[in-house]
């Protein structure tokens, strides 16, 4: 019993080690630039595949070769970090912090797709250390020499980052620009250049993380997301930008997860209770505990404010007469496409249609309400399978099925939305995405009732919409009355009082407004429409899958509201339209439609930081704004 | 009569007492001035006031009705309008909307769905930005709006509950030293017309002996003066820590 627990903390202590210098990486840049890095995990991958292309350079069988083969894996992600910075991120520092986000996830698209086609699809296992590659006995257990080695490295890297951050003047000026920048800017000091090589540091972390993992993990092309997800785990739980807390929250997590295993399954009154299953949520349940009882993480501090950066929202004009009549018009035109479009472009509006209100739902909270969702698809997939569960299970009609969707991912979004609105900016971002992983998770796990991995098949409309071009009216009616339902509401009092809240939540204290209950329940507002448009997905296609939840399909609403622009209403459904066709378009044509979609968004957000629909409504007004000034200069 | 009572008022932070036995009224349509140095309490004070910091001890009443322990949002609602130091409006909203968002509120009108707020309660905002002489700038948006306009917007949204008391921290930080006058004639004018009580921090003295019609010192947390403005200015224990030989302000006037 001793020995198995020791060794269970043994294995925990190891598997901190790759989570912490990831974490304190990602930590680091954050700190230091304020720009959630996304792509961090996409460094993490290019670690593991770079240190197996150098190891296979080197000849497997070297010592000098294997751990050459390591710095220098980690050295290259370093240069590629430095590289994205003085190309991408030195453009947008000033940019609003949601289209620095959206540009890291462009990254993450494109580094993806350049793995791919460098290192191809397949899984690379590395070589065993050369030298590591036996067990000691411990305690009558035998553990992996290798592991020893990682156990060390941790802490080891540790105690060099703080000597680095506290004994010397570079390390001096990032923490003195990770309380304040501008400061340090006034200062006269070169930022440009600060922040290059904080981005080379947090990046090699990353690549150096990846590259100790080669001998225990297989190089393979998902790394970049289940990493990232770790990451912003550990840091938000640690506290963002506390080095010391990530090591604390690495350890932590690890341990809970090597726990979990070493557990297996526990019989209690009968019921078999599997902990190893639970590793998959157990680090999102931590971080939603940590972040409701001390919202800035185990050794974090509350964010200093930032000068200059928070951008003044622009006024929101009123829904005038041209505005719906414009409306109306699209309306009208889009009834009218099953008399010229075949089944392939209904099924591609229905899509389009559906993420519009996905993305007119998320673009609701984070726009005019202030909260930014990263797991705005836990209620999508609410919605799909309480339509499809309804439907199998209670056999109920596609109807009621339909009508009971928002409801179910209403209820959804009420629970999850207690704990959310008790927080704020990128910590509320977290605990969004820490709820969807767990949805993700019970439903991939609970193949008994949601049919596990495999998801639902045979969710058919009833008889009377079973035809293409009905169902392509019915989806759209829906949508539009969702679209429409969430522009009414954006511009009602309880819209405004979520503006409001955004703007100056002390002065909405001071007129006498409860403003948490009001965003609780603009949470569950959003999440029932997303729910519906969930049910009408499954409707459409006639079964689901657990990816209708998955962070993927969290990120793809985010890149519609940002691409769409975040500061207009019609932004999200333009964004989302762009989106799913270009998706559609590209995803035919080529393996690489990802690359294509990044370099697209990288494009974007580099021409056009308002987002398309922002930049259509910037270019108007001046179009419009020109005579009258010509006039009064006349 | 008096519309606010404080009595003994206490806060400590850590082993510092930030406000130690502090007691005074306001009545309706005064104007009562809280000055006094840098870390004085003034803030502290004010924020035991309306609910944004639990007291340690004491008592604050509006009339008859104990605040202590109440969020702001309730006591904004029995009729205590603020103002901040850096003002806080909602910057993507017209001067006008802001109004109507006090109204909304006023009125219970928030949890509702469909019609647009800036529909509703236009005339009676209008009429409040009237009051402070905003009506020409009610379309524009808060977030370009020069600063002394701001303070006004915060004044109209302050009004928009028939407040029995204001309380106002530093109203005129920040202004041009025309526009501070102008703001608190203003801001005097007003409750004096609506019979309403009005409390404020300022480190203007021009604006303090100008416009308060009873000024309170204190100084390290505790009272050390109290009194119509000419005995206050006199007062020698005020001089020595606050308006230092008051020759600087005798000399100007």
């Amino acid at each position: 019993m001793l020995a198995n627990i020791v060794i269970q903390f043994m294995n925990g202590l190891a598997g901190a080690s790759s989570l912490f210098l990831v974490a304190a990486g990602l930590s680091i840049i954050f700190g230091v630039s304020r720009i959630v890095n996304f792509a961090h995990g996409s460094l993490y991958m290019l670690g593991i595949y770079l240190a197996y292309t150098f190891v296979e350079f080197f000849g497997r069988g070297s010592i000098l070769g294997f751990w050459g083969a390591v710095l220098f894996g980690a050295l290259s992600v370093g240069v590629i970090g430095a590289v994205i910075e003085i190309a991408v991120l030195r453009r947008i520092y000033r940019a609003p912090e949601l289209f620095q986000l959206l540009a890291t996830f462009a990254l993450v698209l494109i580094i993806k797709d350049v793995a791919l086609y460098i290192w191809g699809a397949e899984d690379l296992l590395g070589p065993r250390a050369p030298g590591l590659r036996g067990a000691v006995e411990i305690l009558g257990k035998r553990f992996p020499q290798y592991d020893l080695v990682l156990i060390v490295i941790g802490p080891v890297v540790l105690g060099l980052l703080w000597l680095l951050l506290n004994r010397t003047r570079w390390g001096t000026l990032v923490r003195a620009a990770t309380q304040d920048r501008e400061m340090v800017g006034a200062l006269g000091v070169n930022q440009a250049w600060l922040f290059t090589s904080v981005f080379f540091l947090g990046a090699f972390l990353a690549g150096l993380g990846g590259a100790v993992q080669l001998p225990r993990e297989p190089a393979q092309l998902m790394l970049d997301v289940t990493t990232i997800s770790d990451a912003f785990v550990i840091v938000v739980v640690g506290g963002m930008g506390s080095i010391g807390g990530a090591f604390v929250a690495a350890l932590l997590i690890a341990q809970i997860k090597a726990f979990c295993i070493g557990i297996g399954d526990v019989t209690v009154f009968g019921i078999v209770f599997s902990f190893s299953k639970l590793t998959l949520v157990v680090e999102f349940i931590v971080m939603a505990i940590v972040l409701v009882v001390r919202p800035w993480g185990l050794l974090g501090k509350p964010q200093g404010s930032q000068r200059g950066a928070s951008t003044v929202e622009p006024l929101m004009l009123p829904l005038n007469k041209g505005f719906w009549a414009i409306t109306v018009g699209l309306l009208l035109a889009l009834t009218a496409l099953p008399l010229v479009g075949d089944d392939f472009l209904l099924v591609l509006f229905i899509d389009i249609a559906i993420f519009a209100v996905f993305a007119a739902a998320l673009h609701f909270l984070m726009g005019p309400a202030g909260m930014v969702s990263f797991g705005h698809a836990a209620y999508f997939g609410l919605g799909c399978y309480g339509a499809a569960l309804l439907f199998l299970k209670l056999k109920w009609p596609m109807e009621l099925a339909l009508i009971g969707s928002p409801i179910v991912a209403g209820i959804g979004a009420l629970v999850f939305g207690w704990f959310c609105v008790r927080l704020s900016g990128v910590y509320l971002a977290m605990l969004t995405l820490a709820f969807a992983q767990i949805a993700w998770s019970v439903v991939f796990q609970w193949d008994a009732f949601t049919g596990g991995s495999n998801g639902l098949i045979g969710i058919w409309p009833s008889a009377w919409a079973k035809d293409k071009t009905i169902f392509y009216l019915l989806a759209m009616a829906i949508c539009a009355g969702c679209v429409i339902l969430l522009w009414r509401v954006v511009h009602a009092p309880f819209g405004y009082v979520l503006r409001a809240g955004r703007d100056s939540p002390l002065r909405v204290d001071a007129i006498g407004i409860d403003l948490r209950r009001f965003q609780w329940y603009g949470f569950a507002l959003a999440g029932a429409v997303t729910g519906l448009a969930g049910g009408l997905y499954t409707f459409s296609k006639g079964s689901i899958s657990p990816e209708t939840l998955a962070i993927p399909r969290s990120v793809d609403g985010l890149v519609m509201v940002l691409l769409g622009g975040v500061q207009t209403l019609t932004g999200p459904v333009v964004g989302a339209a762009l989106f799913t066709w270009l998706q559609d378009e590209i995803a035919r044509n080529t393996e690489y439609w990802r690359a294509i979609l990044g370099f697209t968004v990288l494009a974007i957000v580099l021409a056009f930081p308002a987002g398309v629909a922002g930049f259509a409504k910037i270019a108007w007004t001046r179009m419009r704004a020109r005579p009258e000034a010509g006039g009064q200069a006349a | 009569m008096s519309v606010l009572t404080v009595s003994g008022l206490s806060k400590s932070f850590g082993g510092v007492q930030a406000v130690q036995d502090v007691s005074f009224s306001v009545s309706a349509g005064e104007l009562l001035a809280l000055i006094g140095p840098n870390g004085a309490g003034k803030t502290t004070c004010f924020n035991m006031l309306n609910g944004q910091l639990p007291a340690d001890a004491g008592s604050v009443r509006l009339g008859e009705q104990s605040l202590v322990g109440m969020a702001p949002r309730d006591i904004w609602r029995l009729g205590v309008g603020r103002t901040f130091q850096i003002t806080a409006t909602f910057n993507s909203m017209t001067v006008r909307e802001n109004v109507q968002m006090a109204l909304l509120s006023h009125n219970r009108g928030l949890m509702r769905f469909w019609k647009p707020a800036n529909l509703q309660y236009r005339d009676e905002a209008m009429a409040l930005l009237d009051r402070v002489g905003m009506t020409d700038q009610a379309e524009r948006a808060c977030g370009i709006l020069a600063y002394g306009d701001l303070k006004r917007v915060e004044l109209a949204v302050a009004l928009a509950n028939n407040p029995r008391l204001l309380l106002m921290d530093e109203p005129t930080a920040g202004m041009a030293p025309g526009e501070r006058l102008a703001l608190m004639e203003l801001t005097a004018k007003l409750a004096r017309a609506g019979n309403i009580a009005v409390l404020f921090t300022e480190h203007d003295m021009d604006v303090v002996f100008a416009h308060a019609d009873r000024i309170i010192v204190l100084n390290r947390g505790k009272l050390i003066a109290e009194g119509q403005p000419a005995a206050v200015r006199a007062d020698p224990e005020v001089q020595k820590v606050y308006l230092g030989s008051g020759a600087v302000f005798a000399e100007a006037h």
